[in-house]
This record gives structure tokens, sequence and C-alpha cells, in this order.
């Protein structure tokens, strides 16, 4: 979206989507995975709104749609193209809008021409008139339509097209910079928004600004007093391949458990044991800590000073309430002490001196300060001065860049890795409400067993049948990459053909030994949501070699 | 809990039409208010308060426990309404503390106690902070036992883990089941019986475990009585020594506000903070597991180096230096680009600013990402 737009964050707020007229909720498990979000949403249709769900799954929030498109996995970008159809065709789409915001109508018009409802139908599964009645009531909403996405959109190895298929239905609508409606990814962690923020990326400076940008790399070298390395840095993904021909030789992770949350476990495993040294710095002796040669033990949030920035660009101050367990030190505190040893120029002693560093140097958060959040309840990025009262909605008298959005033809990419006679079934992975991620925290949160107790296979009665399984029934899940036993649970949740689990118990079911290591080829997210698999009985009798 | 007096203008002014503004006189004092303001938003404006039993401004006002009820002058006439619900009018007088308004609150809050077994062992008094109900009756001198009891009452037992239960505090406001069902539209309770038989319950009397409740801790944060409480800390905490410390949940992208509860230093719980802009909501996650962890035995508590395949316990300098050695060793062998560094969504924004500060001019490689991309 930045591409199109500007920036990849949340156009509006969360409390927003509360007021919107309709929601069009895409690949977003909202109920389990952001349940105070769910919050605004279910309101929303309380007062009226329609809510329009494309999810492969019968989700709760599905269950509670005016319409759920019900689409095959991986087969977003036709049907928002067959959207983008229906409403240039019916002459539905913002025309005003369009003309004095947007670039690339026409090259969209005649892209999205081929994509008739009737063809977008065999692809997803989904009637046509179903695909026609929703596009007419997501026009129709103009102005006040706000979109919400997820992993669902992402995760996939078109997912950077599926989310540009998304944003030409913002434009198209004229939903972008207006109260209640936007384009909205809503984002995971506690702090993937500040990740990205504070510059953690391997072509962006803080705030955003890009190393190749002229001038960017001067201004960086003049304040931080050292040379920038030039060439931009590699990701998470290609640093896993480098690391298995030999090329990347160290690597130092912080709060991450990698083994365990990337695709295709024994890759990753792979991958790690090739290097030469390891640094984990984590609160928990993670599969991933086992791999290191050196492990640092840090505080948790609860023992740290800083910011979280949260999916609405809000940046909010974390306070400690507690000093850090034994030994154990803050992120902050270890890295400037690292620092110093690698003689890093700079008089930087807590989190707030870091704060104010990154501030001067980011236009982005140029006015927030400790006081303000303090004071204000945490403050929404853009804010570029001390007396700009944040950002509540982006765009809104311009495109954020600056420049005019660009309509992205984009075109259906089935996912990588088609079923086939041996692996019949596609699996996706997705997260549950009472369960978080890899299960370091939620897993040590008492009673928490009794929600959810271990890993479920969600099985579609209809398969479950096919394949003669029954409710709570141990069985083996294997792909191209791996095997792990899991319990069965038949429900309707899942459609034919599909199963669904998450990753949160690796004690007993390492979720990520199966799934795929494709990959989008623009931001390198890997393919989460769909990879082939098979299910297998395990026969009572027989013992288990493993 | 005490719900802050947030305005219900709050949702309101995000939309940007300007509104109409109209005059009251509150205890003398006149303040300006938005048209569509109601009486007890205009009373809190101008820095009175009413108490409140049933009115939580999530769900919205619904006028039953009587409480808020005050004097209103309007063209020389003088009636009683219920603050929570009544709108403002122009020139309206209100009186919030009348002898006969002050008196009258007296009684039902007699009558309330009498539902309630005594004050000195309320749950919420003693683990939390003072409840709603005998904050109102320490101020308004209501006695416990003014009125013939009605308790104990008969009611099903319900032994799930987080919410704790007690029917004997319940004055049936019905905050929690309007919480319930009309904010999280969870619909896991509801009121059951009629009159004084009335009490909470889960749909047939299923226990709360059998029931749609998702365990998201709302319903024990709106009860202004110990009714509902949160059984990982009640009985292991005393409120007078409790401290709040205001900050943000650990887990997903919404970023909740919450008060971690702590107690001579040691960490004993959670609690929601209402004036976040997430006005007080929280999952299941936020409200029971975002605290434990923290305190698991199983936590890193000194830094650990490998040797000949195990793990040996280390000192800060012993550990940083050898870091500092292999790294600068690697970068020597095989340049800068040889290492890689990969920064954490689960911590601080700052520490993902030295983490890439140090990639770039630590080491001397771009090569820094975070997991945004899984």
């Amino acid at each position: 979206m930045a591409v199109m737009v500007g920036k990849g964050a949340m156009t509006n707020s969360i409390e927003e989507l509360a007021g919107t007229d309709l929601l069009l909720v895409a690949g977003s498990n909202t109920t389990e995975a952001h349940p105070v979000i769910a919050i605004r949403m279910k309101r929303a249709v309380r007062n009226g709104a329609k809510l329009i769900v494309i999810d492969p799954r019968k989700t709760e929030l599905a269950t509670l749609a005016t319409r759920h498109l019900q689409i095959k996995i991986g087969t977003d970008i036709p049907l928002f193209n067959a959207f983008a159809h229906v409403m240039i065709k019916e002459n539905l789409y913002d025309r005003e809008y369009v003309e004095s915001r947007t670039e690339g109508f026409d090259e969209l018009a005649k892209h999205v021409e081929f994509y008739t409802p009737e063809y977008a139908a065999e692809i997803c599964g989904v009637p046509a008139e179903e695909i026609i009645a929703a596009a007419r009531e997501y026009a129709a909403a103009s102005g006040k339509a706000a979109i919400c996405y997820t992993l669902g959109i992402t995760e996939h190895s078109c997912g950077s097209h599926n989310v540009q298929s998304v944003a030409n239905l913002g434009m198209l609508g004229g939903n972008f910079g207006k109260p209640n409606a936007g384009v909205n990814p809503l984002r995971g962690q506690n702090n993937v928004q500040g990740a990205s923020d504070s510059g953690a990326l391997p072509t962006d400076l803080p705030g955003y600004q890009k190393i190749e940008s002229p001038g960017v790399r001067e201004k960086f070298e003049k304040a931080w007093g050292s040379e920038l390395p030039k060439r931009r840095g590699i990701t998470k993904i290609t640093a896993m391949d480098q690391m298995l021909r030999g090329r990347v030789r160290g690597v130092y992770i912080m709060g991450e458990n990698t083994v365990i949350s990337d695709p295709n476990t024994n890759h990753a495993q792979a991958a790690l044991e090739a290097t030469d040294f390891i640094v984990v710095q984590d609160i928990f002796m993670t599969d991933t800590a086992k791999l290191a040669d050196v492990v640092l033990p840090a505080a948790s949030f609860a023992e740290s000073d800083g910011t979280f920035a949260n999916s609405e660009r809000r940046v909010q101050r974390v306070r400690p309430a507690i000093k850090p367990v034994g030994e154990s030190r803050p992120d902050v505190d270890i890295l400037l002490d690292l620092m110093s040893r690698f003689n890093v120029p700079q008089d930087l002693h807590s989190a707030s001196d870091v704060w104010d560093e990154m501030r001067k140097l980011s236009p982005l958060f140029g006015g927030i300060t400790y006081d303000r959040l303090d004071a204000e309840s945490g403050i929404q990025w853009p804010c570029p001065t001390e007396d700009h009262p944040g950002t509540q909605y982006l765009h809104k008298d311009q495109m954020d860049s600056g420049m005019p959005g660009y309509f992205a033809p984009v075109d259906h990419i089935p996912p990588a890795e088609p079923t086939d006679a041996e692996y019949p079934l596609v699996l996706t992975t997705g997260r549950r409400r009472s369960t978080y991620h890899t299960g370091t925290q939620t897993g040590r949160a008492s009673g928490f067993d009794l929600l959810v107790p271990s890993e479920l296979a969600e099985i579609n009665p209809f398969d479950a049948e096919q394949l003669e399984l029954t409710e709570g029934q141990m069985v083996r899940v294997s792909s191209r990459r791996g095997t792990v036993k899991v319990p069965i649970k038949v429900t309707d949740k899942s459609p034919h053909g599909t199963v669904f689990m998450s990753f949160a118990f690796p004690e007993l079911t390492q979720t990520n030994r199966l799934t795929s290591d494709a990959y989008d080829f623009i931001t390198e997210t890997p393919e989460f949501k769909a990879c082939a698999i098979r299910i297998d009985k395990i026969e009572s009798s027989s013992h288990e070699a493993d | 809990m005490s719900l802050k007096p947030a305005p219900l203008t709050k949702l309101i002014s995000m939309t940007t039409q300007v509104k109409n503004k109209l005059n009251v006189v509150i205890n003398g004092i006149e303040v300006s208010c938005d048209t569509d303001s109601r009486v007890l938003d205009a009373i809190r404006s101008a820095g009175f308060d009413v108490p409140t039993l049933c009115y939580d401004e999530r769900s919205g006002p619904q006028g039953t426990c009587r409480m808020c009820l005050v004097d209103v002058e309007v063209d020389g006439q003088t009636q009683q309404v219920a603050a929570c619900t009544a709108f403002s009018s122009d020139k309206m007088a209100i009186d919030t503390h009348s002898d006969s308004i002050t008196q009258y609150r007296k009684t039902i809050l007699e009558l309330l106690l009498s539902e309630t077994s005594s004050p000195a062992n309320c749950p919420k008094c003693i683990s939390f902070k003072k409840c709603e109900l005998h904050t109102a009756a320490e101020e308004y001198g209501a006695k416990w036992d003014a009125f013939p009891s009605l308790i104990p009452r008969e009611v099903p037992q319900d032994d799930n883990p987080f919410i704790q239960r007690d029917s004997d505090y319940c004055i049936s406001c019905f905050r929690c089941t309007n919480i319930c069902n009309d904010w999280e539209q969870a619909g896991a309770i509801t009121v059951e019986g009629r009159g004084q038989n009335s009490s909470i319950a889960s749909y047939f009397n299923n226990k709360l475990l059998e029931s749609p409740c998702t365990f998201c801790g709302q319903c024990i944060n709106t009860c202004p009585t110990g009714a509902l409480t949160d059984r990982k800390i009640v009985g292991t905490t005393k409120a007078e020594n409790l401290e709040r410390t205001k900050t943000i949940c650990p887990y997903c992208g919404v970023g909740c506000g919450i008060h971690l509860l702590t107690e001579d230093g040691k960490l004993k719980g959670t609690e929601p903070d209402f004036d976040a802009p997430s006005r007080g909501s929280l999952c299941v996650k936020g409200q029971f597991a975002s605290w434990e962890f923290v305190k698991s035995e199983e936590r890193l508590k000194y830094p650990l180096i490998k040797e000949n395949g195990a793990f040996r316990r280390a000192s800060w300098d012993e550990a940083l230096d050898l870091i500092t050695d292999r790294f600068t060793g690697i970068r020597d062998e095989s340049g800068p680009d040889s290492l890689v560094c990969w920064s954490s969504a689960r911590s601080v924004t700052e520490a993902n600013y030295l983490m890439q500060k140090f990639a770039r001019i630590g080491i001397g490689t771009n090569n820094i990402d975070n997991c945004s991309r899984t």
C-alpha cells in the first residue's frame, strides 16, 4: 500500500470503525485476533452498518455479516478486481474523487474489464450475483466505507498484490482521507508498528526515510557522527537462505522465537545452525534461544521503559511496574552497553534520550515527546511539531505521499503450492483468541488450558467423514516439509478441503514444520495462509516411532 | 473500579459538525454544554459528581439504580430526574445535593445494602480498592443493617479460574449484563428471575466455561460492588498497599491501556485503563494473561554462554565481550554484510531504534529486519 498512497498503516482510527456505514473485512478473524477492534465492528453493525466478510473460513464475524463471501483460499485478487469491474461498469465509483486524487484509472478500467463477476465467481467459488451485490453495497457507502484486512491478505505469495487490489477499491470508493472510512491493515503484535517506525528495516532509516533517497543517508551520518553503509540490507527470508550458503555467519536475534514462528521450521532451524555465532536476547529459553551461543536475559514489558506504537499509529508509553527479575536488563540498557563496546559515538542513557534522538531525526514523530505522551494518552503520527495534535486519519486533503494515489492493475496468482493426489488438503494457519503466537506468554497463564487445551486441526465435517476421522482423534498432518501430530476438531468453520491450525503449542505440535517457504516477491512475507497437506490416521494399535 | 466521568460525547466528537451550545446552572455555577448532552455530563463537566451505580458510559444510561436523581428547576417548576438519562435543556438549574435528594440517596443505599453481605468482607474493597457501593454508602452515612437482610441467596457455584462471582454482593444494577450484551455483544450472561429473586446468571444457568463467555473480564471491571472480581487476584492483595502503573498490554497491535498492579514491588495483576483510548476494553489475554508470565520461574535470569553444547552462567561483561569479539571477528573476516540483526515487534520502539543503529554504525550493515512480515 505504501507504494500507492504513502504509508503502510491503518489510515483511520479504531474508534472510527464503530461509526462507519459499511465494513468490508477481508482475511481478518477479528473476533479472535483483535477482539477489542471486533467490539467496535459489532457496534457498527448494531448501529445499522453493513458488514461484508471475505474469508474462506466461517469465522464468528462471518456469522454476524450481512454478506459472507466464502472464497477459496488465495483468490482475493480476482474477487476485488471483479468488485472494481462492477463499480466501473455500472458507474458506481466516486468519479470526482478518482479524477482529483488518483492516477492510472484508465489502465485499471481496461485491466479489470476482463474480470467479470462470472469469471471471478469461477475462480473464487462464490456466486456472481453475490459479488455484484457486494460491490454495489460497497459502492453505495462511498466515502463512509471502511476496509479492514489482516494477514489473510498479506500472508500469501501474492500478498502485496492482494493489498494493492484492496487499495484500488479504497480509491474507487473515495474512502481514503475521510473519517469512519479508509483502508486499514490491523497489525498483529503490540509493537510491530513501532519496530518498523524505528527503522528496523533493511531499506528504511527511522520514520520510513529511505536509505537510498537523496540526502537521507547524509542527514543520519551527520547526526550519528559515523558513516552509514550504502547498500540496502537483506530481509529475514533472504538472510536465512544466505545462512545456508555460508554468506551470513552471525545473527543477533532480539525477542523473537524465529524457529517456531517462521515458516518451514526445519529450514529455519537448519539455517540458524549453519551460522558460526548466534546471539538471542529474550525473556525465556525459547526454541530459538536453545540454538544460541550467547543468551542475554531481557527484561519484560512490565520492567521496561519506552513506547509501543499501535495499529492506528498511536504512540503510547510503556512504564516499568517492577524491577527486572534476576540479572535481566531492559533491551534499551543492553543495547546501549553493547554499542559502547562497538565505540558507537553517542550520549544516550535512557529510553527517553533514545526517543528524543529518534524524533528529532524523523519528521513523522517530531512533535511527540514523553511529556506529551504522559499528558495526552498517546499521540497518532504523523505529528511533525510539538503544537501538532497528531493525526486521527491519513490522506485528509491529499494522499500522504504528496502525490496522487496510483491504481495498481494486478492479476490473480494462485498459492504457490497447489493440492494434488498426495497432499489433497489446504492448510491455513492463524490465531485463536486465548492463545498468542508461539505460546511463550499465554502458555504460562493459569487457567488458559481450559479455554484451548492443545493445538487442534479444524476440519470440515464432510472431509472428516471422508477420512473417517472423529472429534478429538489424534492424527498425523504432513506436508512436503514435515509432519506433526495433532487432535482433530470437526467444525464447519473450515470449508471443504481446508484445515485450520494455530502455532501456539510448540511443545507438542510445531505447526510451522508444515508451512511453505513460498513468499511474496516484493515484501518477502511468507505464505502462511496456504500449503498442501495430507492427514493420516494414527492407528491406536501401532507404536509411533518418533 | 470506578469509571472516569468520560463524556458521552467522546464518540460524537469523531464527527466534524459544529454543535450548538446551551447553558445550564449546576449548584449555582453556570456551564456551557452541547445540546445533546445529558444532565450527568453537565454535572461532571462543572466539576460536581453524583453516585451512579448502574451507569457505564460505554453501554449507555439505563436509569435503574436511581442514585443519580437530582433536583431540576425548569420554568420555576422543581422536579426530580435521573441525571444519567435526562437531557440538558437551556437555562436548566440543577441541584445535585438538596436535603431531600441526599436523604433519598441514603435510603436507597440502605435498601441496596440490605441485599448484600457485610461491607467488612467485600472482596473488592479488601483486595482492589473501595467499591463504588461502599464508597457511596460511606459518603451518605448509609447503614448496612438499617433494613432486614435479604441474604444469603441460593446461587449455583461456578468454578471457572477467571471470574469470581459472589451473589451476596450483587445489587442487580445490570451493568455486567449490559456490558456483556450491548458492548461486548458476547451474550454470556443475563438476568434470571424477577424482583427480589432476580440474579445474574449465564443462560440456562450454565457454567461460564460452557457459555459464550470469552472471559474478556469487562463484567468484573464494570461491577460497582464486590460481586464480580478477578479470581486470580482476589484474596492475594491488600487494597491499601496496591500501586498501579499505567502502561500498555503486551499482546496484539490494538494497544489497549492497562494498569499493572503491584504490592511491595511485586507484580499482582492487571486492570484495564479506562482513561486510555481503548476505554477500558481488554480481551482474555490482556485481562488474565498479561502478568503471570513475567513472574514465571522459567524467566531467564542471567546471561548464558554455550560451551561444548551446554549453557553455563556468565557475567554480563563476559557475555557482551564475547559478542563483541565474535562479531568483530566475523566482520573482519567476511565483511559487515555477513552479520544480520533481527529486531523485535515485542520490544519497545526505543530498543528497535537502537538495534538498527547498532547494525548500521556498530557493525556497518543495513542487514536489519523485524518480524513485521511474519
